[in-house]
This record gives C-alpha cells, sequence and structure tokens, in this order.
C-alpha cells in the first residue's frame, strides 16, 4: 500500500503531489495492477487533509487510465508506467552492455551496432505480429 | 443544494452592528472556513447560523429552513468556543447525556473514536488534556450524525499536535459522512488542506465568499516599477498595494486568466494565507459571486 506524505511548502497543489506519487510508486513496480489505493479516509487520517483533495486526485488518476474505482471495494491500480521492474531493467541492460562490448571487439562502430539493433527489434515484433 | 444560506442579515447589539448585509450561501460538503479578525463578527453569524441568536434583520436558512426551528435542530451540531463539557462527569456519561438529547445518536461511532483516540471512557472530562476534551467535545458533535456541524474556533488553546489530531479527526469524520462544516479560526495556516470554501469576515459585513482552489487561481501577486503601478491598478482589480521608491508589489484579482502586462513585471500565484492577509488589509476590498437569479 502506498504511503503518501506532503510538502506543505512546495506550492505545488495538493492533489497533484498525491497524483505524482501514485505515478512514482508506479514507475518503480511498488505499485502494481490489482493494488488497492488507500480510501479516502484511510489517506484523510493520515494526513488531515480534505477528504475531496483525495478524490479530486483518484478521479486524475482516472482519467488517465491509471486506476479505476470500484463501487463500494475502492480504487485499484489499473497498469503500471515505464514497462518493466526496475530490476529487470538492470538485468537487460547488464546483458546488453556485454553484447556491445563483444560486437565492438569485432570491429562494429556506433553505427553499426544501431543499424543491427534497430534490425533485431524489428525483425523480432514482426515475428511477433506473424505468429499473433 | 446549499446547506446554508444568508439573506441581508444583520445584528445589532443596541447601537453597535456586529454584523451587517450579510448575504452569502454553502454548498453542500463543503469544509468551510470562517476567518476575520477578533471581532469580524464571526461568532455572531455562527450563532445566527444555528439559532442561538434571532436577526436584527434579513434571514438565515440551514437546509432550507429558518435556523433554530424544531426541524433544523436535529440536523445541526454546534461546538462552542469554550468546548462546554460537565467536569464532574466521566465520558461515558458525556456520551450518555448527548445520547439523550439527540435523536439521531450514534453510539457505535462515539464509542469507537474514542477507542481510536485512546481516551478512556471512566474517565472523568476534568482529568483530561486540553487537546482529549477537544477531542471528546467534537466526539459528541460528530456522533450526533449532522448534515452541518459548526465550530466556533475548534483549534483555539491547542498545541500544534493536538491542533493536527483535531484536524485529523474532524477530516476523517467528514469522509465518513459527507457533511458540511463551517469552521471559524484566525490561525489561516491552519485551516490550507482542510478548507475548500472560504469565508472572510471583517468589520461584520462579508468581503469573500467562495471556493478555495477557484479563489486562489483568480488571484496573482504582481511585482513591478512603482511609476507603472497605477497603470496596471487601472487595469485589473488591486486588493493590497505596497510600494517602495523603486519597486510596487500588488495582489490583484487578476482572474483565471492572468493579464498581458509589461515584461517588467513579474507575476506569481498566491497562497491562502497571503490572499486572505490581503483582504484583511483592506476592508473595503471585495471578491464576492456575480448575483445569480434565485431558483424558484
Amino acid at each position: 500500500m502506498i504511503d503518501f506524505r506532503l510538502d506543505r511548502g512546495s506550492g505545488v497543489a495538493t492533489y497533484l503531489q498525491l497524483v505524482h506519487q501514485v505515478k512514482h510508486a508506479l514507475r518503480l513496480g511498488a505499485l502494481r495492477p490489482g493494488d488497492r489505493l488507500p480510501t479516502a479516509k484511510e489517506v484523510v487520517d493520515k494526513l488531515a487533509i480534505n477528504p475531496n483533495t483525495v478524490l479530486k486526485a483518484y478521479r486524475e488518476l482516472e482519467r488517465e487510465g491509471l486506476v479505476a474505482g470500484k463501487p463500494g471495494l475502492g480504487t485499484f491500480v489499473q497498469r503500471t508506467l515505464g514497462g518493466a521492474s526496475v530490476t529487470e531493467h538492470a538485468r537487460l541492460r547488464d546483458a546488453l552492455s556485454g553484447w556491445v562490448d563483444d560486437a565492438r571487439s569485432v570491429g562494429l562502430d556506433s553505427e553499426d551496432l544501431e543499424a543491427l539493433f534497430a534490425a533485431v527489434v524489428l525483425d523480432s515484433f514482426r515475428v511477433g505480429e506473424d505468429t499473433a | 443544494m446549499t446547506v446554508l444560506t444568508a439573506t441581508g442579515l444583520g445584528k445589532r447589539y443596541r447601537r453597535t452592528w456586529a454584523l451587517k448585509d450579510c448575504s452569502l450561501s454553502i454548498p453542500a460538503g463543503r469544509v468551510v472556513a470562517l476567518v476575520g479578525p477578533n471581532g469580524a463578527g464571526k461568532t455572531t453569524l455562527l450563532h445566527l447560523a444555528v439559532g442561538l441568536l434571532s436577526p436584527t434583520e434579513g434571514g438565515v436558512a440551514v437546509l432550507g429552513q429558518p435556523a433554530g426551528t424544531a426541524e433544523t435542530l436535529p440536523k445541526v451540531a454546534f461546538l462552542a468556543q469554550d468546548k462546554p463539557l460537565y467536569d464532574g462527569f466521566s465520558v461515558a456519561d458525556m456520551l450518555r447525556f448527548g445520547a439523550h438529547l439527540n435523536p439521531r445518536w450514534d453510539q457505535d461511532l462515539a464509542m469507537r473514536r474514542l477507542t481510536e483516540l485512546e481516551i478512556p471512557a471512566d474517565r472523568k472530562v476534568g482529568k483530561l488534556s486540553g487537546g482529549q476534551q477537544a477531542q471528546v467535545a467534537l466526539t459528541i458533535a460528530v456522533a450526533k450524525r449532522p448534515d452541518l456541524l459548526v465550530l466556533d474556533e475548534p483549534l483555539a488553546n491547542l498545541d500544534p499536535l493536538a491542533r493536527h489530531e483535531v484536524m485529523r479527526g474532524l477530516m476523517a469524520a467528514v469522509a465518513e459522512s459527507g457533511m458540511t462544516v463551517v469552521l471559524s479560526s484566525h490561525v489561516v495556516s491552519d485551516l490550507e488542506n482542510t478548507c475548500d470554501w472560504l469565508v472572510v469576515l471583517n468589520r461584520g459585513r462579508v468581503q469573500v465568499s467562495g471556493d478555495i482552489e477557484e479563489l486562489l487561481a483568480e488571484h496573482r501577486l504582481l511585482t513591478g516599477p512603482a511609476e507603472l503601478a497605477d497603470g496596471v491598478a487601472n487595469r485589473v482589480p488591486v486588493i493590497d498595494d505596497s510600494r517602495t521608491d523603486r519597486l510596487a508589489t500588488l495582489l490583484a484579482r487578476t482572474g483565471a486568466s492572468a493579464p498581458a502586462l509589461d515584461p517588467k513585471w513579474t507575476s506569481r500565484g498566491v497562497n491562502l494565507e497571503e490572499m486572505v492577509l490581503a483582504y484583511l488589509r483592506k476592508p473595503e476590498a471585495a471578491s464576492l459571486p456575480r448575483p445569480v437569479l434565485a431558483s424558484t
């Protein structure tokens, strides 16, 4: 469950601070699809802010398709932001830099690498379409 | 739907008008901040709204009925400034007292709140701390299940932690019930983030009444050369104006879209405290909604 904080001196509207914190949590993988956001009462009980502010933030997130309210149950995360998790990103980056070192050692320059990478990406997605 | 409507409301004590020509309407579900200097007429307005005083002229209606009648009283809870409780009663006895006097009383809600606040029900009210007494008084007001909760200076005489706790409890009660709250205070910083409607009362008159977010979006602080200040003041309503030889700082009601100004001017948004202070310094300035035709 996300734990909202307020930066009262920041000059950023309170509802926007809540929106930003949810998006940040989505990018970091701290919130995943299916997770429930705290109810307005739970947020209000912690931060001592107007419940309408929380509802406004949730409406904004709903408008962007990130969360959906289910009457009587709560507000749930619909999708994530920024692809795979942080650990997956780190693993893929390691593997890719190994491949780049390998390619350079046999004499490919930066443009060769980019062209090769783009071609492989293109092929990969085309294969995906054929089998779909 | 409006919960509280005042029309040409006035109250005179002997020869002094405590409140004059007061007209405002407050939509349902709002948390209203009533601010103004000492002696502005805040308590008088609140007492008129709950029926503790009767108006000298004009009228005030709560939920469509005249204030203070048998129909409205069960729907309105009022917590006076001195948070009157019986010191010799135990907390449980205070709740029994509330239960006997109020037809819509919610004993479960009262007990749950006290448990959450860790206030022992068998403790004498007089033995509680100031913050705990405020919480007991608020609990009784909330357990009445009012549609309109009126609080006169609920945060006065409380330390910062207790103020935060009382506001937290109040906001949670609003989230649960959807009731309308009107609270007076002269500490504006306590009201930022908690209230969404502002009423500024000054010298017995209503200066401002409106949605806080909209009001903040309509006001800007303009800083620029003093010799150009009069030109700007002719184009936009200036609430507060402070000038040195060279520099002028104007808090202006520019409207939702900022006006095109000479590039020598800088412009920034205002916070609630700046805006309220600007109005309080200029009692003759007013920002009220345009008159609308009454719906039948």
